[in-house]
């Protein structure tokens, strides 16, 4: 294995033996507290923690370290030894800092060795390895390109912690973070003749949006272009990959009549109409004839597709403003005290209604959509007169309340009347 | 129509001699003195309990028990039944009216002194009374099976399993299981509407009995005026007269026919809480939330009815362990001490100035513990 870094000199003189003994022996009762689960010895990590150096500040939580694995599992040597030159000894395989280029089959020693790994967790994949060489970084590396990212450059090098801790650099919360330290840096893509807003527009998508309301199953960079076999996908794939989470959507594009002449034309599927990176979040207005309108930047105002947009457009708002409506008019009857269970029922099944059609409005056909806004339709309208009927009976319930305070008012006064006539005609004794 | 009440009368007077009955009616009297309001307490009690009676019997023609059907039919009733809004709104201020108008009643009971002998026996059936009446508000709180009655039930019999050697066995009959399910909505529908209703017929006869054959207390201080008077009556009927003129009303206690003149404004007063229940009822429907799942987290901040929210605040603050035992159990343990001593109160009084002091003190006591924890369990989070 070839060698990085010089060795230190193998006779060290007496003073700094004992001066690393002195160190050693005052560091013990830290040491026992900083000791690995495995209690594992560990002599390199014990003398760079005495130098309080950036490996030994990020290895003291490393996942490998709190499973009992120590620097010479990736370093080489011998980690037992109690002086530097045994445990940096070239004889016992100290590699010192292994080069960029072994860094993917260093890891894979024991990451791509299931009977290995089983022992620590079994159910983490081996295949990193092999799909990395798939990757594009992969096969630059291949090519001798050592500036590309290997498995430290995502992962860190001592504090590596499991991919679903908050605190990983590959945690989702971080992943974007991540991949943006080399993609968003210009200079450092501008070999590579990349564009380097992905981080950016992806902060600005609806995907991050959720990522950020703390849904950890939003969709990150690792998501749509792998992890370690990242790449872009082609234009034939971006459909496939959308629809690992939008299936209805993929599935009714399919069959809509965009389908083979986006084919024909090279056109990147869902990317036309909602870019990559920078998703945002879509509505009615999208599928319009407005400037905003995705249709109406291939479309021209008479054609079939202008006509078309124009009509799912006006089934879409017709049917959100009916809901709008019934949501106001329940939120009143409930705010007098009116019980509205049932009405909320069938409100909700309305909604659902429009969420459908709102996700076939990737047949591109407007019978299609209109079918079901006009099923959502009749169940607002069911939900309004619901509303309506739960709003009379309370100016109903009001005016009956009035009439009886009226009654009971004036019976009330008639019996004073009557105790009191009683009372002046025979005084009580 | 008077000469018709007149015949139906006495059709009734030739069988069943109701002249007997009705003299007593009609020799029944009220002292009249300062704190005579506080004699409409109970009046109020009986009369918010008559409605929660016919409202009671008017849910159960819709009202069905059961996890699948219990919610359903409240709402139902609420919706879709004519003026079953109404009839449930009534049926759920009624009962929380009543028990504040109940313990109201036990209060003003206490501090006018009217537990004292020979009353004692009236005193504990009220009492009695009282216990029944929470345990209707907390039987008929489970029964529309929503999220709030069905985790207030899973605290309330918590805290019942609580009590030492027989907690878990009647946590488990409550319940009629281990946990609250369907069969606890089914047994405290049964309770609801068949056994305590007996229990609360059978004192309530027996309470109203007692008050008929003792008569109503007049207050200790006022005693003395009220025999001067009605002896003079007897005797001396213009001396009656000039000490009503010259003494005054309040140094000179009167009495007032029950029937008519207190009858009758006690009617005045129940029409006014009839126009109370109605305008709650209407403007402040009572509502049902959302329907129960055992399986959901329970809502945060949860808190019992009003009524027993002082014991629950308390129980809440006491530590976890006092010394070796557990300080709920010394919170329910200290709850069941107090309800046994103040139902036998009236044995403590026997007259004497210290012990009537004590008394009254505890009373203040109990009076301001009961509202202070209760804004603060409302205002705790």
């Amino acid at each position: 294995m070839e060698r990085t870094q010089s060795l230190p000199n193998p006779r060290p003189a007496c003073w700094f033996r004992l001066a690393t003994l002195i160190l050693f022996a005052a560091t013990m009762p830290l040491g026992a507290a900083d000791a690995a689960p495995s209690a594992a010895k560990d002599t390199c990590f014990d003398c760079h923690r005495t130098m309080n150096d950036d490996a030994s500040q990020g290895f003291r939580d490393d996942i490998h370290r709190t499973r009992g694995l120590t620097c010479a599992a990736c370093h080489g040597g011998d980690s037992t030894a109690e002086f530097m030159p045994d445990a940096m000894s070239p004889g016992k395989g100290f590699i010192g800092v292994p080069a960029r280029a072994r860094i993917p089959q260093l890891c894979a020693r024991c990451h791509a060795d299931a009977a290995f790994m089983r022992g620590y967790n079994p159910s983490l994949r081996t295949d990193q390895l092999a799909q990395y060489l798939t990757s594009v970084h992969g096969q630059r590396l291949r090519q001798g390109d050592t500036r590309v990212a290997v498995c430290s450059d995502c992962h860190s090098v001592h504090g590596i912690r499991p991919a679903t801790s908050p605190t990983s650099s590959v945690h989702p919360l971080h992943l974007p973070e991540t991949c943006g330290r080399c993609h968003s840096d210009a200079a450092r893509m501008q070999a590579y003749k990349i564009p380097t807003d992905q981080t950016e527009g992806y902060r600005a998508s609806v995907h991050f949006q959720a990522l950020e309301r703390g849904d950890l199953a939003a969709p990150t960079c690792a998501t749509c272009h792998g992890n370690h076999g990242a790449a872009p996908p082609g234009v034939t794939s971006i459909e496939r990959v959308c629809g690992t989470c939008h299936v209805f959507q993929e599935q009714l594009f399919d069959q809509s009549p965009h389908k083979a002449p986006w084919e024909a034309l090279g056109f990147p599927t869902c990317l036309t109409c909602h870019s990559n990176h920078r998703i945002e979040p879509t509505g009615d207005h999208r599928v319009s004839t407005s400037e905003k309108s995705f249709c109406a930047t291939c479309h021209s105002e008479g054609e079939p597709g202008w006509i078309a947009a124009d009509q799912i457009h006006t089934a879409l708002t017709g049917l959100d403003a009916s809901l709008h409506r019934v949501g106001e008019i329940l939120d009143r009857a409930e705010r007098a005290g009116m019980e509205v269970g049932e009405a909320r029922v069938v409100q909700a099944s309305a909604q659902e209604q429009l969420i459908k059609a709102r996700v076939e409005v990737h047949t591109f056909t407007p019978p299609r959509v209109e079918d079901t806004v006009t099923a959502g339709n009749k169940l607002a309208a069911q939900a309004y007169k619901a509303g309506e009927e739960a709003l009379a009976e309370l100016a109903f319930r009001r005016k009956g309340l009035a009439l009886s305070l009226i009654i009971i008012a004036l019976v009330v006064l008639g019996l004073w009347l009557l105790i009191r006539e009683l009372e002046a005609r025979k005084p009580a004794p | 129509m008077r000469r018709l009440a007149a015949r139906i009368y006495d059709w009734f007077d030739v069988r069943f001699d109701l002249a007997d009955l009705t003299a007593s009616l009609r020799h029944k009297t009220v002292p009249v003195h300062y704190y005579s309001y506080w004699y409409y307490l109970g009046g109020m009690t009986l009369f918010l309990f008559v409605v929660q009676v016919g409202t009671g019997i008017l849910l159960l023609l819709y009202y069905r028990p059961g996890i699948n059907e219990a919610f359903e039919s409240v709402q139902f009733i609420m919706t879709k039944v004519r003026f079953g809004w109404l009839i449930r709104g009534l049926h759920a201020w009624s009962a929380n009216l009543m028990i504040f108008s109940a313990f109201a009643h036990m209060f003003s009971v206490l501090f006018l002194r009217a537990y004292r002998r020979p009353r004692e026996l009236t005193w504990i059936s009220g009492c009695l009374l009282l216990f029944l009446l929470l345990g209707f508000g907390f039987s008929g709180y489970l029964l529309p099976w929503n999220e709030l009655a069905f985790f207030a039930t899973k605290v309330g019999t918590d805290i019942v399993g609580q009590l030492p050697v027989v907690g878990h066995w009647l946590m488990v009959f409550l319940r009629g299981g281990e946990e609250v399910t369907g069969a606890t909505l089914t047994r405290f529908f049964g309770f609801h509407v068949a056994v305590l209703p007996g229990f609360t017929t059978l004192l309530l006869a027996l309470h109203l009995a007692l008050i008929q054959r003792q008569g109503i207390s007049v207050p200790p201080g006022m005693e003395p005026a009220m025999h001067v008077l009605a002896h003079l009556r007897k005797h001396d009927p213009a001396a009656a007269e000039l000490l009503l003129k010259t003494a005054g009303y309040q140094a000179a206690p009167r009495e007032m026919p029950f029937f008519p003149n207190f009858f009758l404004r006690e009617l005045m007063a129940w029409y006014v809480a009839l126009g109370l229940l109605g305008v709650l009822a209407a403007l402040a429907p009572w509502e049902l939330g959302t329907k129960a799942d055992a399986f959901a987290p329970a809502p945060a901040g949860i808190k019992p009815e009003w009524y027993f929210l002082w014991m629950f605040q308390t129980l809440k603050l006491i530590p976890a362990k006092i010394g070796p035992i557990d300080g709920e159990l010394v919170g329910v343990l200290a709850f069941g001490l107090a309800g046994v001593l103040w139902t036998l109160l009236p044995f403590f009084d026997r007259g004497e100035g210290r012990a009537q002091r004590w008394i009254a003190g505890a009373g203040v006591f109990a009076v301001a513990y009961i509202v202070t924890m209760t804004i603060y369990g409302y205002v705790a989070k």
